[in-house]
């Protein structure tokens, strides 16, 4: 199995979870995080003020499948998020040793 | 049209009688009685002290209603940890008011024969009896409630002013302190001057409805507060102005809106009379001319703000509405639509220049109150002159309320820090007044922030 960590445009969101929904993936955790890559920060401007956004607002998702799903999942969200502007994203794989489903006790693969 | 000096004359009528009433025995009441019921006013009479009556209790609500305006401004431009202590000190701040200006304040300001600086009147208001008899009434003004109830509104706007200002890092308890002061006192003092028909009204000074009495006056006390307090912790690092972005712009932009709305109370019932064709007629001119302000001050913050800095600033447009207000109400009534929508214009500069200007002073407004009512309280009172003529009267009665408050609440702000300190902790004031002050959260359910 290997856990699929992306951060994508917040507002790709629904594009790429209805694109992993039709590969066949059948969950994903989605968390609202803020960061910075090689985008970095942008400058606002409050009441006259210039301040620095040192964190740019991206969402993250966490998608667990089975070894040989991962790489097509990885080239839909990469297809779907893209949109050739700086501050894209990333898309992390790495193994995962073990799943359970909490429900029935099922593990592993039986699990996802 | 009467005039906020003819009232000295009216109540001075009115406490006569009051007086004559208590003291009198039944006996000699019962023939006054008996000859009112013979000789019954006709509606021509009573007409105008009932229309003026009830311009004042309609104002007067309006006016109150701007306390829920600044409560809600103010919870929404500071920050989520602190919005319960704002709001404590705004809903604390108004009855405070309430009761200073019925105890000294009302009759502190309207005295009747003085010198014309300080009236040695300390003596809490009394109202009208029960169902007043006609031939008893001062029937060429008002009922003394209704006025009573009317100028105690204006009295705590002023002292709304001061805890936006101090919002954040300010005490409570000698903040009320302050306020008591201000309300019993500083205000009725310095408004007796004008509107008591004291020394600057003798002069030709010209404040209709108070740009400077009431909101110049609590930009003073605020900027002296604002001294002696001193910035938020880390507002200003590095020669840099850091944004400390309020907590709810919903919530900013609905007081805003009550703001506005309570000013047609504001200026329009500083018509003080009502009664005849030419007086509700002003009436209706001076809210046609307090709208059209906030409007131009709206408007020229939304295009100044988008030409320089790119984007719009709500909350410089806010500031801008209430800006524009502030700066008509010197003058509500003399100037066309074409003037009032100017008058209101500058004061929209005044903000989006002066709230960044003060920022490089390092005096941190945490709701930009000294540009709006402070400066534009100013341009709106020199404003009067061209209508009047009178700079130098315009100029005198800025610079004298200017010393008068700054002043003394310069001094009761250094008393203040000295006896029992102003300035919560610094751990009190990173972890957010509403916990450390009252160990009440007002977004309980909401992550620190």
């Amino acid at each position: 199995m290997k856990l699929i960590i992306a951060t994508i445009k917040p507002f790709k969101l629904e594009e790429v979870r209805e694109a992993l929904t039709t590969v066949g993936v059948r969950g994903m955790m989605v968390s609202e995080i803020k960061g910075f890559g090689s985008q970095s920060g942008h400058t606002e401007i409050y009441r006259g003020a210039e301040y620095a956004v040192n964190f740019v607002p991206k969402v993250k998702l966490e998608i667990v499948v089975q070894d040989s799903m991962a790489e097509q999942v990885v080239s839909t969200i990469a297809n779907t998020a893209k949109t050739e502007k700086i501050g894209d994203g990333k898309i992390f794989v790495l193994d995962v040793e073990s799943a359970l489903r909490v429900r029935t006790g099922e593990m592993n693969d039986d699990a996802l | 049209m009467t005039t906020r000096f003819d009232r000295v004359n009216a109540r001075d009528k009115e406490m006569k009688l009051t007086k004559y009433i208590t003291v009198g025995t039944a006996l000699s009441l019962l023939p006054t009685f008996a000859l009112a019921q013979d000789a019954a006013p006709s509606f021509d009479e009573i007409g105008p002290y009932i229309m003026t009556t009830l311009l004042f209790l309609v104002g007067g609500f309006l006016v109150f209603w701007m306390a829920a305006g600044f409560a809600m401004l103010e919870a929404g431009l500071v920050r989520s940890k602190n919005v319960t202590m704002q709001l404590t000190k705004n809903i604390a701040l108004f009855s405070i008011a309430g009761i200073m200006y019925w105890l000294v304040g009302f009759n502190l300001m309207y005295p009747g024969d003085f010198n014309g600086y300080f009236a040695f009147n300390f003596v809490p208001t009394t109202l009208e009896p029960v169902g007043l008899a006609a031939a008893d009434a001062s029937l060429d003004y008002a009922s003394v409630a209704s006025d009573f109830f009317f100028q105690l509104m204006f009295v705590a706007a002023t002292a709304s002013i001061v805890s936006g200002v101090l919002a954040e890092r300010i005490k409570l308890w000698p903040f009320l302190i302050f306020v008591v002061i201000l309300t019993g006192l500083m205000y009725p003092i310095s408004g007796s001057w004008q509107w008591g028909g004291g020394w600057l009204s003798e002069l030709g000074f010209s404040d209709f409805a108070g740009s400077t009495i009431v909101h110049s006056v609590g930009g003073w006390a605020a900027l002296a507060g604002a001294l002696i307090l001193g910035p938020r912790i880390g507002k200003y690092k590095d020669g840099k102005t850091i944004p400390m972005p309020g907590s709810n712009l919903a919530l900013a932009t609905l007081g805003t809106f009550i703001l506005w709305l309570g000013w047609f109370g504001f200026n329009g019932g500083s018509q003080l009379a009502a009664g005849t064709v030419g007086d509700i007629t002003d009436v209706g001119r001076i809210f046609a001319n307090t709208n059209m302000a906030a409007s131009a001050g709206a408007v020229t913050a939304l295009i100044l703000t988008q030409i320089m800095y790119k984007k719009v600033d709500l909350t410089m447009v806010l500031n801008g509405a209430l800006a524009g207000l502030v700066s008509i109400t010197a003058e509500p009534l003399a100037p066309s639509m074409l003037g009032a929508l100017l008058t209101g214009a500058v004061g929209g500069v005044i903000v989006v220049f002066t709230v960044p200007l003060l920022d490089k002073l390092k005096i941190d407004d945490v709701v930009g109150a000294i540009p709006v009512h402070l400066f534009a309280g100013i341009w709106g009172t020199l404003a009067v002159a061209f209508y009047t003529g009178n700079w130098g009267a315009q100029i005198t009665g800025i610079i004298a309320y200017g010393v008068f408050t700054f002043v003394i609440a310069l001094v009761i702000w250094v008393i203040l820090k000295g006896v029992m300190g102003i300035r919560v902790s610094e751990e009190a004031e990173i972890q957010g007044l509403d916990t450390s002050e009252l160990g009440m959260e007002a977004y309980p359910d909401f992550s620190k922030g």
